[in-house]
């Protein structure tokens, strides 16, 4: 099998199954693209969340399309980029024709009431084996309680909490 | 029209930074404020059932907004403009992220980043185990979601399609007792 149709076949995947919002759908990337294919490392993935964190646009489209651009250049970031909205954007194209019918659907609500619980398992998932990949030694432990802290007690804005960590990575890493 | 939608969708994808709850607000200002497409009933009710399918939310909302605006045309145009901004701006940076990464000191700064990626999930779990409610059930799927995936290496699509049959039958027993 080619690698653009590998390359399709695994975000078409993702995309299918992202429930629950950008970070739940980290799991599903990192079984796919990290532990399937072996097309990134663990700690150049996490490098990724961190751009896609700031950058405009959904966390799975970010990461399809510099995952993709990794493993095939620019048509594979095309590739992996249509692949990933391919089914969301169908599915929701077919609710929007029959909307007034699917409304009534509770079908619909049984199975999410289901998926719902699992989100949170998801992203736990994604955010342990993001700790164990990234948090290499007590320096990084604080930089993370800082970051935990000021966002939470501090209501500091995520983008500048990143940019905080960077500068003190500069001097934890570099400085110190 | 579909011009015009796909123009603002741009718009809306090239400037919000956050993800899809950050990016819905802007939405309805555009879409129902000032461009008046859908009412803010309609609107309110294209996020309860987008938010119920898989995909990112703020691509699901415009497909939506842009087939009840303009049909077949206007969602493809919606959904096109929503997603290429982070679709040029993620490639740009991924044609010049190896080169830049050579340098020491932008290894430190990662070495900073990463930990703090990690902080900003565990909070974003945080607010969400805050806002669904600490019981039982919302507990033990999870947790065992978690031990699946991390234990027995299972893959997440095969935890969320048992999840998602188990609420099914749970909630259909439900309703006929």
């Amino acid at each position: 099998m080619t690698a653009l149709l590998k390359l399709f076949l695994a975000f078409l995947k993702i995309g299918a199954f992202s429930f629950g919002g950008g970070y739940a759908v980290l799991a599903l990337i990192q079984k796919e693209v990290i532990e399937n294919n072996g097309w990134i490392l663990p700690k150049d993935f996490i490098d990724i969340v961190a751009v896609a964190e700031m950058t405009p646009g959904p966390i799975a489209v970010n990461s399809s399309t510099f995952v993709g651009y990794r493993v095939a250049g620019i048509a594979g970031s095309a590739i992996a980029t249509f692949a990933v909205v391919l089914v969301p954007i169908t599915i929701t194209l077919i609710v929007s024709v029959y909307y007034n019918k699917f409304k009534h659907l509770k079908q619909v609500n049984w199975v999410i009431k289901g998926i719902r619980p699992a989100v949170l398992g998801l992203i736990a998932a994604a955010c342990i084996k993001i700790a164990w990949a990234s948090i290499v030694d007590i320096k990084g432990i604080i930089i993370a309680l800082m970051v935990f802290l000021g966002i939470y007690k501090l209501k500091i804005n995520p983008i500048i909490a990143i940019i905080a960590s960077g500068v003190l990575g500069v001097i934890f890493y570099g400085v110190i | 029209m579909p011009l015009d939608i796909f123009l603002t969708f741009f718009k809306i994808g090239s400037f919000t930074i956050g993800g899809g709850y950050a990016m819905l607000p802007i939405i309805q200002r555009e879409v129902v404020g000032n461009k008046k497409w859908l009412g803010e009933e309609e609107f309110l009710d294209s996020i309860a059932v987008t938010n119920s399918l898989p995909g990112p939310l703020a691509i699901n909302c415009a497909t939506f907004v842009g087939y009840r605006t303009a049909g077949y045309a206007g969602a493809a145009a919606a959904a096109l403009g929503a997603v290429m901004p982070s679709f040029l701006i993620i490639l740009v940076i991924a044609i010049f992220f190896a080169s830049f990464r050579e340098y020491p000191i932008v290894d430190y700064v990662f070495s900073g980043i990463r930990p703090a990626v990690v902080a900003l999930i565990a909070y974003a779990l945080f607010k969400l185990v805050k806002a669904m409610g600490v019981n039982l059930l919302n507990i033990s799927v999870s947790i065992a979601v978690l031990l699946l995936i991390l234990l027995f290496n299972l893959h997440p699509i095969v935890t969320i399609v048992a999840c998602g049959a188990l609420g099914f039958f749970l909630n259909r027993k439900e309703k006929k007792q």
